[in-house]
């Protein structure tokens, strides 16, 4: 099962920093483990994130980001107490749904 | 959070300036420690580490949550602050790590062999003791470090940690003070802690070890960096919870007292 993303939203203005922490092992199919097999790809392949419900990022990732990868974006016409949800889907049909609340400017 | 303009247009100034402080200072690098430090992902582990605490799990199925770690039954609250510390029941000085793996054994049944071969996490396999430890780090956050030095067997400990500190062996004929006894010193770019200044070990322990290590994508703990440190001197392999690692722990620590805790950290 995966492991649960850490999401941060905080207003500055009326623009949300949403920072968003996923644990995912993102193998690029090139690497070997201990006994020498080839680890199969494994990786993220689609990121939604979502404000209220309506859609601001949908993105296609590849084997090229890294481990427990970092997602970093502004979005515009926040207010405190807006609802973030961002999924992710990988290759195997794993999926991780995980919301944050959007904090009032600190 | 984001930097403003004008201080990312002064600090291109400030770099501009003095190209030879950029190289050897941590100015221009203390910028993406900082970015690093605000999303950790020591955090996902920390997370990862409170779900296992209190997780029914072993032969005995049971929970850490009677784990004495010092301070009381399950009190996981400023624990990491005051270890490696006496412990009667063992009769030993434990740090965190060896107090986990007592914990783990007598409470949930597992075998020293299980904990050991899982000490150090791989790309491959994740490892619970790494959670467990940067759970139990952050819950000190913002506290001082408070070792405690009342008992005789802890005053031994920190006495034999002193010694192994400065004593030279090996065929490099390496002491920790080798490298960590001197102002400015480092291994290529990395900069090495000077560990007799008080300042410098206070920030080391309290907000060194666990931490997120950037090149092996995982949480490395001190019981992981005296292991390495070890191998880089050439010594034979560091025992997990060896009696040498906790004196070591135990002498660094306690002059590390004062210091506020701020963990997990990220290294690279």
């Amino acid at each position: 099962m995966a492991e649960p993303m850490r999401i941060r939203a905080a207003l500055q203005g009326d623009v949300a920093d949403v920072r968003i922490l996923m644990r995912h092992p993102m193998e690029t199919g090139q690497r070997k483990d201990a006994k020498g097999d080839i680890v199969p790809t494994h990786f993220i392949q689609n990121v939604v994130v979502t404000h209220n419900g309506r859609t601001v990022l949908d993105a296609q990732w590849s084997q090229a980001v890294s481990r427990d990868p970092f997602l970093g974006l502004r979005v515009k016409g926040a207010k405190a107490g807006d609802t973030i949800v961002v999924t992710w889907t990988d290759n195997k049909g794993d999926k991780r749904t995980d919301e944050a609340t959007v904090a009032a400017a600190s | 959070m984001f930097m403003t303009r004008g201080r990312l247009a002064a600090l291109a100034l400030a770099l501009l300036a003095s190209p030879i402080a950029a190289q050897d200072g941590p100015d221009g690098l203390a910028v993406g420690r900082q970015m690093l430090a605000e999303d950790n992902p020591g955090e996902l582990w920390v997370a990862r580490g409170q779900r296992l605490f209190f997780e029914k799990r072993g032969p005995k199925k049971a929970s850490l949550e009677s784990c004495d770690l010092g301070l009381g039954p399950g009190k996981v609250e400023g624990a990491f602050a005051q270890l490696p510390r006496y412990f009667a029941d063992t009769d030993k000085v434990q740090d965190l790590e060896s107090r986990l793996m007592t914990c783990m054994v007598t409470l949930q049944g597992f075998t020293t062999e299980d904990i050991l071969r899982n000490r150090f996490g791989t790309l491959d396999n994740d490892s619970d003791m790494e959670a467990l430890v940067s759970f139990i780090g952050s819950k000190s956050n913002g506290m001082k470090m408070n070792v405690p030095l009342r008992h005789a067997k802890e005053a031994e400990a920190y006495k034999a940690g002193e010694y192994l500190f400065h004593r030279r062996s090996g065929p490099l004929d390496f002491s920790c003070a080798t490298c960590h006894a001197d102002q400015g010193r480092r291994i290529r770019l990395q900069e090495l802690p000077n560990m007799t200044d008080s300042k410098q070990v206070q920030t080391v322990v309290a907000t060194g070890w666990p931490a997120y290590r950037g090149t092996q994508a995982t949480v490395r703990t001190m019981q992981h960096r005296l292991y390495d440190c070890n191998w880089q001197m050439r010594l034979p392999d560091l025992g997990y919870a060896s009696d040498m690692s906790i004196a070591l722990t135990s002498y660094l620590n306690h002059r590390g007292n004062g210091g506020v805790v701020q963990l997990p950290g990220v290294r690279r």
